[in-house]
């Protein structure tokens, strides 16, 4: 039933939006500002973005987390998705693509070859990331291993294997806009929103979607099913995380919460990134959490 | 110092027994309450110890030489106990619910599992080995314990919502 209801969505969904307005929309060459790329800056997006904790293989610790030959399985109610390879083969990964090409995947969800991405790939949050930063990143990612194990299909059934009903996707569901507005927000608070709406994705999981998979922004960070079917994720809002900035900010570092019990999950694999970056940036990820409307 | 090691040993192992024998009292419909009881104060036993590290690395609390070296010389002692026997076939929260968060990864991985205890070890010793030598001594091996729990936890673990 639950499908059927998907089906017909989906349907009136990808004939509304029209062929036309579902076109993958890459980046034009004038949107790229020319300029030389900071690698050192870029590992620190790397870390902030989280790119290893989906396409470095299971289990990879340490170094081998800067081998970027994908193959983990993100199951949802959509089918399951397989990380690709985005090391710097140039056949089995990215190392052959452009600066252009890279940035059109992560700020527009669109490939070399012209396709939409599934949103799998948080590119709806990227997109929301300062371009020279993301500009350092492929600086830094050029400096990457290559690996040559292939990438593999996702295991999507239809409609949702229709990639162009994405573009549809796309515009209703993804926002340039800043999820915390106000005027008055302190530059740690604004620096934070940064780390957490953009680079650092965290609303991917922690925010619940709605029945064709958006983002539902009026429950911001509140919390939601684990998209692997066991347990929820946690409300990182006032409202249900009452820890101090200090102790959010030292758990993204240690991995230990105010009772000294450990992360656990997928979180552990979040805390390694988040220990890449300075202080300053931990602390301001928990004055933006601090800073959120409590929520139930 | 020794005679701590001791201490803490003994309690740690006489609490084993009767931790069994309480908690198997009350709970006919699960045979491993014994050996989650166990398991659970054995965790228990390290955050304990843990928190007194973490808090002087953290600034909770003023840094004390010798307060840091025993805490962690007794999670150096809590990670040498033998605890092979509190983890029977059967007793994952996919068999008994809620009584416990053990999932069924750790016996369909067994070698996993122990290899990521022997990881927690070194990670102990190396807190050991500089939690008298300074502050900020203690606070570099912090980040190395929090992610050698965190990766045990994060395979083996049922998340806690």
């Amino acid at each position: 039933m639950r499908i059927l209801r998907f089906l017909v969505l989906f349907a009136i969904l990808g004939a509304a939006a029209g062929w036309y307005l579902t076109a993958p929309q890459p980046l034009a060459a004038s949107d790229i500002p020319e300029r030389e790329g900071d690698a050192e800056h870029g590992e620190l997006i790397f870390w902030a973005a989280g790119c290893a904790s989906c396409h470095a293989a299971e289990d990879a610790e340490g170094e081998d987390r800067l081998v970027l030959s994908g193959g983990r399985a993100f199951p949802s109610d959509f089918g399951t998705f397989y990380a690709p390879n985005i090391s710097m083969d140039a056949g089995h990964g990215i190392g052959d693509w452009s600066e252009a090409e890279f940035l059109s995947a992560v700020m527009r969800g669109v490939s070399p070859e012209g396709q939409h991405y599934y949103p799998a790939f948080p590119y709806g949050t990227y997109a929301r990331a300062g371009m020279a930063d993301l500009q350092d990143l492929w600086t830094f990612m050029q400096t990457l291993p290559a690996n040559a194990t292939p990438s593999r299909d996702h295991d999507v059934g239809f409609p949702f294997s229709i990639r162009r009903a994405l573009g549809g996707w796309k515009m209703l569901f993804t926002s340039d806009d800043w999820v915390m507005q106000g005027d008055d927000l302190s530059a740690e608070v604004m620096r934070g929103r940064y780390l957490v709406e953009s680079l650092g994705h965290c609303g991917e999981c922690h925010t619940p979607r709605n029945v064709l998979g958006g983002l539902d922004y009026a429950n911001w960070l509140a919390g939601a099913p684990n998209p692997s079917g066991e347990g929820r994720i946690p409300n990182i809002t006032p409202g249900a995380l009452t820890w101090s900035a200090s102790d959010i900010a030292n758990y993204l570092r240690d991995g230990f919460t105010p009772e000294f019990d450990s992360a656990g999950g997928e979180m552990v694999e979040v805390i390694q990134n988040m220990a890449h970056l300075p202080d300053a940036d931990r602390a301001a990820i928990a004055a933006y959490l601090r800073a959120l409307p409590p929520l139930e | 110092m020794r005679s701590i090691h001791k201490a803490i040993l003994a309690g740690v192992m006489l609490s084993v027994p009767l931790a069994a024998s309480v908690q198997g009292a009350g709970h006919g419909d699960n045979p491993y309450a014994g050996h989650i009881a166990a398991r659970q104060g054995l965790m228990q036993v390290q955050s304990f110890n843990i928190a007194i590290l973490g808090g002087m690395a953290r600034g909770n609390v003023d840094y004390d030489a010798a307060a840091a070296q025993t805490a962690a010389d007794n999670l150096v002692a809590a990670s040498g106990i033998d605890g092979r026997g509190f983890w029977p076939e059967g007793s994952d929260n996919a068999a008994l619910g809620d009584a416990t968060r053990a999932l069924p990864a750790i016996w369909e991985n067994m070698g996993g599992f122990g290899e990521a205890w022997m990881a927690y070890g070194a990670a102990v010793t190396g807190v050991a080995d500089v939690a008298g030598d300074g502050l900020e001594a203690l606070q570099g091996a912090i980040g190395p314990l929090g992610g050698a729990c965190g990766s045990c936890h994060r395979n083996f673990r049922q998340s806690s919502e």
